[in-house]
């Protein structure tokens, strides 16, 4: 197996009595978009921090692409961008200067860095702000200017605390497509974020954190499955299927079937019975009106798993 | 634990962009003008008394900074009593403003250490001060040859530099002292105040606390040898303000004819032709304990500074 971009074995951070970040063990693949999920104060932003070499690890090892964060903190921070939790830029500067000096701290040569900062604010749609002060700038602005502050340095990994916090659903949908061009694009990335939905469009995998812990880690169906019983959930509609449950229940792989109204079920199963579905329809002589597969929502997977915590504490 | 790559890395721009701010800010300029105005006042009541001196006094130029004239203080004691603002008003917000404006974690992010970023901002605010007051200096130089006609001759130029060096190491103890106090606060109006405080307690109140001090840590007794403990100790005392420093050490300077920082005894000045000048090896060898004190003095609260950012926690 090639080498992950991401690795962290029992990764732990410790502020005074409390353990921020508690025995992690992550791995994120070269070109995967993955998922850091959690509510506030999990651990997210620590994690992050280690990864970067911004805060020292307590036990453990963390990294990227086989460089050591502690140990050489400069060449794994030239590969990775990080685009902070409310990320801030210098007001009284335009977007291009605060990109220039970004840029020059990276170490990029004065001439090959004019070209790409036109290139990157381009690439964010900012172009026509970029000789305005950043004062005058909205939320929404300022998360793509952070984040072509993250493209500027060509990463291999890009790191996004909290990119869609605070922004305006247009926005959001703006910056979440942004996102999905981070991964045309070849690049890893890991997004943390307590928005359970945005995640879910844009992540292969996702990792959920509770109390400096990784709980659970998987793709959404994953998770879906193992939390919620059944991973797939599909909306049936049918006519003169009376008896049209029993077969249904036979199919394998069923889990539940509910009635919704007349000639209306949802079922659950454990893989993507449609096809089954409609066969059973046709043999018993039900009409099919409506087969829609209804992809789980992490919300559900969220609620629920925090609603087994609870019990369980 | 060795880390690799060099702590240098990103200096170079730091300083740039930390130093363009500065000599752009309103800060710097309003403080400038308010220097310019005590400075110019000064030096002018100065030249109105050396006017009645020409011919007397061979260091007519140096007496430009030292003269005074009721009720305006010398221009010595105006840069003594103003240095430490500017000096302040450049550092009080240099890390938690920084925190403030959310850019440090960004700013730590890119390939750089940071004691790069501590270094450059300490680095620009050293260079903001010393452009400020080359450019007061060159001013009230060019003042003295207009108003009276006369060139500064080489040793008057030789000690003006000196007395350049020990304004700049005093203007940066105060610049280290307010990025100390800008790496423990978080709030950018308490790292002001507490500079400020720091300010006041070592120009004003340090005068009045250090012979009470003496006189309550000084063996008791009496007698001359008593006495004179006392008063060494009083002055070791004082000497811990980097104003009392400054002070002896632009005296030594500026006037020639001091031959002493301390307690003379008698037997001492024997043979010596008081009033007469030392040249100005002589008194620079008399300064140099206290040059070295403020550089060691700046060297101490920057490093204080750096452990403590280093240690500090990035995330807000």
């Amino acid at each position: 197996m090639s080498e992950p971009a991401i690795e962290t074995r029992a990764l732990t951070k410790r502020y005074g009595r409390t353990l921020a970040v508690d025995g992690l063990d992550l791995r994120v693949a070269p070109g995967e978009v993955f998922g850091l999920l959690g509510p506030n104060g999990s651990g997210k932003t620590t994690t992050i921090l280690m990864l970067l070499g911004l805060t020292e690890v307590t036990s453990g090892s963390a990294r990227v692409f086989g460089l050591d964060p502690a140990r050489q903190p400069l060449a794994v921070k030239r590969i990775v961008g990080y685009l902070p939790d409310s990320v801030g830029f210098y007001d009284d500067m335009t977007a291009r200067e605060n990109l220039r000096y970004s840029g020059k701290l990276a170490g990029l040569t004065a001439e090959a860095l004019e070209a790409r900062i036109s290139a990157v604010l381009e690439r964010v749609r900012l172009s026509d702000r970029a000789d305005s002060a950043v004062r005058t700038f909205s939320r929404g602005m300022r998360q793509r200017l952070g984040l072509a502050e993250v493209l500027l340095k060509s990463p291999r990994v890009a790191i996004l605390d909290e990119p869609t916090s605070g922004l305006d659903p247009q926005s959001t949908h703006d910056f979440l497509d942004m996102i999905r061009g981070l991964k045309a694009d070849g690049i890893t990335v890991l997004l943390s974020s307590h928005l359970l939905g945005q995640v879910q469009a844009v992540c292969d995998r996702v990792g959920l954190f509770y109390r400096g812990r990784m709980v659970l880690e998987g793709t959404v169906e994953a998770l879906a499955e193992r939390v919620l019983g059944g991973g797939w959930r599909i909306e049936v509609e049918a006519e003169g299927g009376d008896g049209f449950d029993e077969p249904l229940a036979r199919i394998a792989g069923v889990q539940r079937i509910e009635r919704r109204g007349a000639g209306g079920f949802t079922v659950s199963a454990a893989r993507d019975v449609r096809a089954e579905i409609a066969a059973a329809a046709a043999a018993c002589g039900a009409k099919l009106l409506g087969l829609a597969m209804q992809r789980p929502s992490l919300d559900e997977v969220y609620t629920a798993y925090f609603r087994e915590m609870a019990h369980a504490a | 634990m060795r880390r690799e790559g060099s702590l240098w890395t990103g200096v170079g721009t730091v300083f740039a962009k930390e130093t363009a701010d500065h000599l752009g800010s309103v800060r710097l300029w309003f403080l400038e003008g308010l220097i310019l105005l005590a400075a110019g006042g000064a030096v002018y009541a100065a030249i109105s008394r050396i006017r009645d001196s020409v011919g007397q006094d061979p260091f007519l130029f140096l007496s430009l900074f030292t003269l005074a004239r009721e009720p305006l203080p010398s221009f010595v004691v105006f840069l003594g009593f103003l240095v430490p603002l500017v000096a302040i008003a450049l550092g009080f917000d240099a890390v938690n403003g920084e925190h403030a404006r959310r850019t440090l974690s960004r700013v730590l992010a890119q390939p750089i250490y940071r004691d790069a970023l501590l270094i450059g901002k300490f680095l620009a605010g050293l260079a903001t001060l010393a452009i400020a007051f080359v450019t007061l200096w060159l001013l009230v130089i060019g003042l003295g040859i207009l108003m009276t006609g006369l060139a500064p001759s080489g040793e008057e130029v030789v000690r003006g530099f000196a007395f350049l060096l020990v304004t700049v190491a005093y203007g940066g103890v105060w610049l280290a002292v307010a990025m100390l106090f800008s790496v423990l606060f978080r709030q950018q109006a308490t790292s002001a105040l507490a500079a400020l405080s720091v300010w006041l307690l070592l120009s004003v109140f340090w005068a009045m606390i250090a012979p009470l001090a003496a006189e309550a840590l000084a063996p008791a007794g009496a007698g001359p040898f008593a006495e004179l403990e006392r008063a060494r100790l009083q002055l070791a005392i004082a000497r811990v303000s980097p104003n009392v420093l400054f002070g002896e050490a632009t005296l030594a300077i500026l006037n020639p004819a001091t031959r002493a920082l301390g307690p003379v005894f008698f037997a001492q000045l024997e043979g010596a032709v008081l009033g007469a000048p030392l040249p100005v090896a002589e008194s620079l060898l008399l300064v140099w304990p206290q040059a070295t004190g403020l550089v060691a003095a700046v060297i101490l609260a920057f490093t204080v500074a750096y452990v403590l950012f280093q240690r500090q926690e990035i995330r807000a």
